[in-house]
């Protein structure tokens, strides 16, 4: 491929949001609100869109007659690229929570980056799903408040959560080898620049949310490079049910 | 009030709904319509609601990115429809944790076709293109019912039950295009569905119950056996169309009646799962129940905080 590291770059950002939509998309019908459960579908058919997005412009990239479809679904699990948080279960309603708050501060200030990229298409993308994200983060850390300041119970469920999710923040900001290559041509986001505002933001935020800042230093990666926690191949054996049982059909 | 004086605003009552005039909620009511109301549009928010879990069921599985966008917008519609009727029901004055009480513990009920597994990829078809066609059939005429936030509510929901259908109908006829496989996965859930689809309008007129008050408030427009005949009449044409058959060997187009004659529905099967003992009858409370439980500490969390929230201001404000 002509341009592998672009190619690998576009997948890096889509595969965090196919993978949140895949996990939200769980709830639909589950939610312990007919009002939380109708947002959080929505913030999973707003990942999915942006997922099409990304992917039809990396098949366009490949130049062969790879589809969207292809790229989401038929790759093996060591070809996944984004980040263990993404990835981990709906253990309970603050995880969800937890776990998309992590997510969005993050996304919300990368796409605000990836839109002045010099790939035009990329730009547009980010330009198309910051609206998006904003909200979801609006949603998640209205509820991040909500859990750590509404009862005892929801304090402890919601501080569990940020605690085991916390490991997995700091994968946010290593940087692939096509990271480097693409930010080194004015195409892809420095994350390494996003960190400090990162942790500044979710750690004023835990405050106002009466939760503690988790000391632990220990922090968990591998996503970007493949090696995910043992809860993506199930994750993927249904995402690529279909495709991998009627292989070269259409839909 | 005295008797006479009841009598009378029931008169007029009557005479307003004659007219084609909407019982708002602050309107005086019989109390029967009030409960009557109750009953039927809570049991509808109920079938949305329900509804949601069967084709759910397919959302991490759908076959690709296009369908799986589509499903979740589909799903995330029948929430919007029930957070409607609830809301159009509350207005009776009865609160929708009443409400879900009456789902969870069995009291109300909710519609039966929800309580058929969906088994295949292909049953998302079948289920847009049959039961949401089933549902529009038996919910157009409500537009013009008597109580007007009901009648407001489905005018929005059959706007979009329409656009299920169609979406249904298409995940059919690609399937029915597609490769033997397919083809036979479509056919197969069309053989499925068929049936009970046919019983969710409802019991025969010689057996169903309230039906004549039902029509003087407009809650019901047409007997069920009308509402069925029309169903098949629109729906076999279109299952000629895609090459796919209706699984009814009776099944006649009868030139006197310009209609279809059809076979002997089994009733005993509708009645099975209308009292509990379907497929999946344990599986879709389960599921609701469950829901409910699980969120409970959620929703005592934001019920707190908003508490918290509002002493916080009050002291800031003194
Ligand atoms: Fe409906
Ligand atoms: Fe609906
Ligand atoms: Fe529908």
């Amino acid at each position: 491929m002509k341009n592998e590291n672009l190619y690998n770059y576009i997948l890096g950002i889509a595969d965090n949001s196919l993978i949140l939509g895949q996990r939200m998309g769980e709830l639909c019908g589950h939610g312990p609100t007919l009002e939380t459960d109708i947002a959080c579908t929505n913030i999973s058919l707003d990942l999915f869109g942006q997922v099409r997005s990304y992917y039809q412009y990396a098949a366009k990239i490949a130049g062969d007659d790879r589809t969207e479809d292809d790229i989401a679904m038929l790759r093996k699990e060591r070809e996944y690229k984004n980040v263990l948080l993404v990835e981990q279960p709906n253990t309970d309603f603050a995880y969800t929570i937890g776990r998309q708050f992590l997510f969005d501060v993050y996304h919300l200030a990368f796409l605000a980056e990836l839109q002045k990229s010099n790939d035009l298409t990329l730009s547009a993308i980010a330009n198309k799903c910051i609206k998006e994200v904003s909200y979801h983060e609006r949603f998640s850390s209205d509820w991040v408040k909500r859990l750590g300041d509404g009862t005892e119970e929801s304090n402890q469920k919601m501080q569990a959560a940020i605690n085991d999710l916390w490991t997995y923040t700091d994968e946010l900001f290593h940087q692939t080898e096509a990271d480097k290559a693409m930010v080194a041509e004015g195409v892809g986001v420095d994350v390494t620049q996003l960190k400090e505002k990162y942790y500044k933001q979710v750690n004023e935020l835990l405050k106002e949310a009466n939760l503690e800042i988790p000391e632990s230093k220990w922090f968990q990666k591998g996503g970007k490079e493949g090696i995910h926690t043992e809860h993506l191949g199930y994750l993927l054996s249904d995402l690529q049910y279909m495709q991998r049982t009627y292989p070269n059909m259409e839909w | 009030m005295s008797e006479e004086q009841i009598k009378n605003l029931e008169k007029q009552f009557e005479e307003r709904i004659a007219r084609d005039e909407k019982i708002e909620p602050k309107d005086w009511m019989p109390e029967k319509y009030r409960k009557t109301h109750i009953r039927q549009m809570s049991q509808h928010a109920h079938s949305e609601i329900v509804g949601m879990l069967p084709e759910g069921n397919w959302i991490t599985r759908a076959p690709s990115l296009r369908r799986k966008v589509a499903l979740l917008a589909k799903v995330q519609d029948e929430a919007g429809h029930g957070l409607y009727l609830y809301s159009a029901t509350e207005t009776l004055g009865v609160s929708r944790d009443e409400l879900y009480e009456q789902l969870h513990s069995g009291k109300a009920k909710y519609s039966s076709i929800f309580n058929y597994p969906t088994i295949t990829w292909a049953d998302m078809g079948a289920i847009g293109w049959l039961v949401d066609g089933a549902a529009i059939i038996n919910q157009v005429p409500l537009c013009n019912t008597s109580y007007g936030p009901y009648a407001r509510a489905m005018i929005r929901v059959c706007k979009e039950e329409s656009f299920h259908q169609r979406q249904g109908y298409e995940i059919m006829m690609k399937l029915a295009k597609g490769t033997p496989e397919q083809k036979e996965m479509a056919q197969d859930a069309l053989n499925r569905w068929w049936w009970p689809s046919l019983m969710m309008l409802g019991p025969t007129d010689d057996v169903s119950v309230h039906t004549e008050q039902s029509m003087k408030w407009k809650l019901k427009r047409k007997s069920n056996d009308d509402l069925r005949q029309q169903f098949i009449d629109q729906t076999v044409p279109q299952a000629d169309l895609i090459g796919l058959t209706i699984p009814d060997p009776d099944l006649k187009w009868n030139e006197e009646r310009q209609s279809y004659d059809f076979g002997e529905i089994d009733w005993d099967e509708f009645w099975q799962v209308v009292k509990g003992h379907g497929p999946c009858n344990k599986e879709r409370m389960k599921a609701r129940v469950g829901a409910w439980e699980r969120g409970e500490w959620v929703r005592d969390a934001a019920m707190a905080h908003a508490e918290k929230k509002q002493k916080r201001q009050e002291k800031q404000a003194v």
